[in-house]
């Protein structure tokens, strides 16, 4: 049984619809990747399972988690299970803390909104918090402001926020994109870390293939809002079935052969995503190498190819 | 760093700051003045009835308006550095007596008036924010750029014909009531029924720039990651614009209260004339007609003073609500 099962759900603006019908489930303890490039719908996905869609997008479809629809609760329902059975951190660590309250306010806001506690207890917890998520001496920094903090600080401090009422979905948007290589490792590794000890299951988004290598246990490939494929990590980076899957392989430099960097360059996937918006066939075919004419005019259903793997590509084999 | 040491530390540094921007005011003051025409002895010279060139000079040596430029510009700074503002030519009482005399009326109606804008500039600026778009924005909006619009003169006296003429609910002018001693709260009493009407044409203007200003700044600030991720820690859209969009979008509203200290005394000088409210404006308005220029030294003198304080207290206040001030200074 899935702890949060999404099913068909749809995220549509008034002039392009970011995600639809969209599929994926998400069991405890495990960590789940989406994958995409910039525009594919991963974000506005998160939000979507917040209740958190920017106006005017409207959500449609069904988010299932512990026996309710997410999407058909009313808003202060849903305000209680926001941050405390669903929480999520975000891609800018830089931004996305209150310049202008301590960061120990910050965790104890949460806290004092989800569990009641005192202003006290609160501060104590987020003091044990800080030190959870690896912040040194985090009885002075509870009281420090983020601009004090480096990028890395700040994630860890969202992580903080993020983790404090023992959420059972943690959901983090590109968390190490905006940080230094070598602080990605250490986030990262305290995320799993987290998942572990405190069995939630944490929906990872990301375009890093490298990440989704080393961190993921399922991934699910997204391409213009749909799911083009989904896969165990080392079955997708050994054998990418999609076209899509392959090309975002051969564009990823840490895991491709040498023979790329032999050449000189990276392969690149051409044309853009935008061509794909509102077009009846694949929304790939534009860009795809392996293209039939089919692929025109019908969307491709997903496939079952071998044991929990899911390809949207007739041509894939 | 600790908030009290942040504060202190901008505090001490403004005083320093504040220094020489003083003296410069004060000399400035001092010699602009000097390009009006006429001075204290035409005008009581003209006001005799029968003025002879003979009655003038005899005025202005004794006022010691004859000396040299220079010479009076150093004897005013010695006065000051004595903690004097020298004496009125024309009441012949010392400056500071006057000022002093008129500096609560001045200070009681700029006061309440700066809080009244704050407060509910903000609050109608906040509730602008949050219907944004909506038929209660668009109104407010209107409304405020009517008052922003009309000035406070115009403001002041339609507010007189309305509640005093009308409908005889406040008083048209003045503190307090005639004839009636009063004492302790009573007075309190009468002396504020006195100030709503002169209050409020002085900060209507402001209500609006307030209101217009918290509206942007709300607005922007909601837009920003924090307010995203306060919402996802499942707060309220009440506490997110509180706690977190309100506290950031207040930093440019209370640059623009200090800023406004200057033009509040400006506008003071209008309706306290309206009003016949005995404060500095009026003062000031007075000295200037009599050309009483030692008294007029004396108001500019303070009112730069008043602004100065005024900016180093928004200095001081934003070090408070503003943590990243710190590595600025």
């Amino acid at each position: 049984m899935a702890l949060l099962d999404v099913h068909d759900l749809t995220v549509a603006f008034p002039s392009v619809t970011a995600v639809a019908g969209l599929s994926f489930s998400v069991h405890e303890s495990e960590t789940l990747a989406l994958v995409g490039e910039s525009g594919s719908g991963k974000s506005l996905t998160a939000l979507a399972l917040m209740g958190l869609v920017p106006r005017p997008g409207r959500v449609s479809g069904a988010v299932h988690f512990g026996g309710q629809d997410l999407l058909a609760l009313p808003e202060a329902r849903m305000r209680q299970l926001r941050g405390r059975d669903i929480a999520m951190i975000f891609q800018e660590p830089m931004t996305s803390l209150n310049p202008v309250l301590t960061i120990g306010r910050q965790i104890a806001e949460t806290l004092r909104l989800h569990e009641g506690l005192s202003a006290r207890a609160a501060r104590l917890r987020a003091i044990e918090l800080l030190d959870l998520v690896r912040i040194a001496d985090p009885g002075r920094q509870v009281d420090s402001h983020a601009h004090r903090l480096s990028g890395g600080m700040r994630q860890r401090v969202m992580i903080a926020m993020a983790i404090a009422c023992n959420p059972r979905v943690l959901i983090a948007d590109e968390p190490t994109t905006a940080l230094d290589v070598t602080i990605q490792a250490q986030v990262l590794d305290l995320l799993d870390r987290l998942r572990r000890d405190l069995g939630m299951a944490l929906i990872l988004i990301t375009h890093d293939l490298g990440v989704v290598g080393q961190w993921a246990d399922r991934v699910v490939v997204m391409y213009a809002g749909r799911k083009v494929e989904e896969a165990d990590p080392i079955g997708l980076l050994r054998r990418p079935l999609h076209p899509y899957s392959r090309g975002l392989l051969g564009a990823s430099p840490r895991l491709q052969a040498r023979a790329h960097y032999r050449l000189g360059r990276l392969a690149e996937i051409p044309g853009s995503m935008a061509s794909a918006l509102g077009q009846a066939g694949c929304p790939f075919a534009p860009r795809c190498d392996v293209r039939q004419d089919k692929c025109d005019s019908v969307a491709p259903a997903l496939r079952e190819m071998g044991e929990a793997r899911l390809v949207a590509c007739p041509v894939a084999a | 760093m600790s908030t009290w040491r942040r504060v202190t530390r901008t505090a001490r540094r403004t005083a320093l700051q504040a220094v020489p921007s003083v003296l410069a005011i004060l000399a400035l003051n001092f010699l602009l003045l000097q390009l009006a025409p006429g001075d204290a002895a035409d005008v009581m010279a003209a006001q005799t009835g029968s003025p002879t060139a003979q009655t003038v000079l005899e005025l202005r040596s004794r006022f010691g308006l004859d000396a040299p430029l220079l010479d009076r510009l150093a004897a005013y700074l010695d006065n000051l550095a004595h903690f004097s503002l020298g004496m009125s030519p024309r009441f012949n009482v010392s400056v500071l007596s006057l000022i002093g005399e008129r500096l609560p009326g001045t200070l009681a109606l700029m006061l309440t008036a700066l809080g009244i804008a704050l407060v509910v500039g903000i609050a109608l600026g906040a509730v602008m924010a949050r219907f944004a778009g909506r038929p209660l924005d668009r109104a407010i909006s209107v409304i405020s750029l009517c008052c922003y619009s009309i000035p406070g003169f115009w403001i002041g006296l339609m507010l007189v014909v309305v509640f005093s003429v009308k409908l005889d609910w406040l008083p048209s002018g003045g503190m307090h009531s005639v004839g009636i001693e009063e004492s302790g709260l009573a007075a309190l009493l009468d002396m504020a029924r006195h100030m709503v009407l002169p209050a409020a044409s002085l900060s209507l203007f402001f209500v609006a720039i307030y209101a217009r200003l918290t509206r942007a700044a709300m607005l922007e600030a909601q837009e920003q990651d924090f307010a995203r991720t306060a919402r996802a820690k499942g707060l309220s859209p009440s506490a997110v614009a509180i706690r977190h969009v309100l506290r950031n979008a207040l930093i440019p509203v209370t640059t623009m209260a200090g800023v406004h200290v200057g033009a509040l005394l400006g506008g003071s000088v209008v309706v306290e004339t309206v009003f016949s409210w005995p404060g500095l404006g009026r003062l000031a308005f007075e000295s200037m007609m009599n050309r009483d220029f030692n008294v007029l030294l004396g108001i500019l003198f303070l009112s730069s003073l008043l602004v100065i304080v005024a900016n180093a207290g928004v200095d001081i206040l934003h070090s408070w609500l503003d943590p990243r001030i710190e590595d600025v200074g």
